[in-house]
């Protein structure tokens, strides 16, 4: 009997083992777990301070961000970015839906950032950047496209790194964006 | 033979230099850039994630460590410049991950593993395998004519 257990072990520890690893393909697969994501350190603390320049007007700064009184998202992007490219449909498309979108153009040259807004499209409603990418470090940014979603008062809800596509879109951001309405 | 010296001198010379990609980054002093060198390869790259940031050749990694070398300039600690990382990319930009709540079960599963694997060689013998029944009288009689033919 004893013997027996012993011999079932391993088997049970595989039968375990195998168990979690195909959860975890599937979630990976869903998209709910993503190995490489990084928890961002902002979430449910106020927006980082910073001002930051524009492409040919002004910028903006956290202040203005906190003084629109309503959900909106930070979408930091660049035009040597690939991913922005596949990115800027599913933002055209928020833009339409009527969600204000920020943008901050991270190590970029304005002419560059102004060549690529008018050939892919000017989702966003104010546009800053940040060419140093000081500002981007302080909100923990590690690659662009990112998109931060704020509330109404200037807290960070939810970040997104990498592109968003329709369905992030449709399962996470509108769903945050009623909540914190 | 003197060309064979000066190659090596110089390969062994620029060993110290692969630590950063541009020796233009480096502090003047060289006890602050030691240091600044120090916890750079405790901070993780978040671009490449497995590379630390003195030995990455990311543009972030390059943004970090010379905001590394500000702050070290600056006078601030070793701790007070780590910290500053980790109130940003969280504890994930540390390569050493801090002993807290949620790395309880990484840093002590070695420890289980051990206890486990003692506590599986103490239960076995303790108990040893019972000694094999004996031979029946038609056993004994098969053997003996395997044996000797």
């Amino acid at each position: 009997m004893n013997r027996r257990a012993l011999l079932l072990a391993p088997l049970g520890i595989a039968a375990v083992g195998g168990v979690a690893f195909s959860v975890l393909l599937r979630r990976m697969g869903e998209g709910s777990f993503d190995p490489r994501g990084l928890p961002s350190m902002l979430i449910g603390k106020r927006l980082p301070a910073f001002t930051l320049p524009g492409t040919n007007g002004e910028g903006f700064s956290d202040a203005d961000l906190a003084a629109v009184g309503r959900p909106l998202l930070v979408n930091f992007f660049a035009s040597w970015c690939v991913p922005c490219v596949e990115e800027a449909p599913v933002l055209a498309g928020l833009r339409q839906a009527g969600v204000p979108i920020w943008g901050i153009a991270y190590k970029d040259q304005p002419a560059a950032t102004d060549a690529f807004l008018a050939r892919h499209g000017n989702p966003y409603v104010r546009l800053a950047r940040d060419q140093p990418g000081r500002v981007a470090i302080d909100w923990g940014v590690t690659g662009v496209p990112e998109t931060y979603l704020i509330d109404a008062e200037a807290i960070v809800r939810w970040r997104f790194a990498g592109p968003l596509a329709p369905d992030i879109v449709e399962h996470e951001v509108q769903p945050l964006l009623r909540k914190y309405v | 033979m003197k060309r064979t010296f000066l190659v090596l001198a110089l390969l062994l010379g620029a060993s110290r230099a692969w630590a950063i990609s541009d020796p233009a980054e480096a502090l003047a002093d060289p006890r602050q850039e030691a240091r600044a060198v120090e916890i750079g390869r405790q901070l993780r790259c978040l671009v490449c994630q497995n590379e630390s940031i003195e030995d990455s050749g990311a543009d972030l990694a390059r943004d970090l460590r010379a905001i590394v070398r500000q702050q070290v300039a600056a006078g601030k600690g070793d701790r007070q410049v780590t910290d500053w990382l980790v109130a940003r990319y969280g504890d994930f930009v540390r390569l050493r991950p801090p002993f807290n709540a949620e790395t309880l079960w990484l840093w002590l599963s070695p420890l289980l593993a051990l206890l486990a694997g003692g506590g599986a060689v103490v239960l076995s013998r303790r108990h040893p395998p019972s000694p094999p029944a004996a031979l029946t009288a038609a056993e004994e009689a098969k053997l003996k004519q395997l044996l000797d033919p």
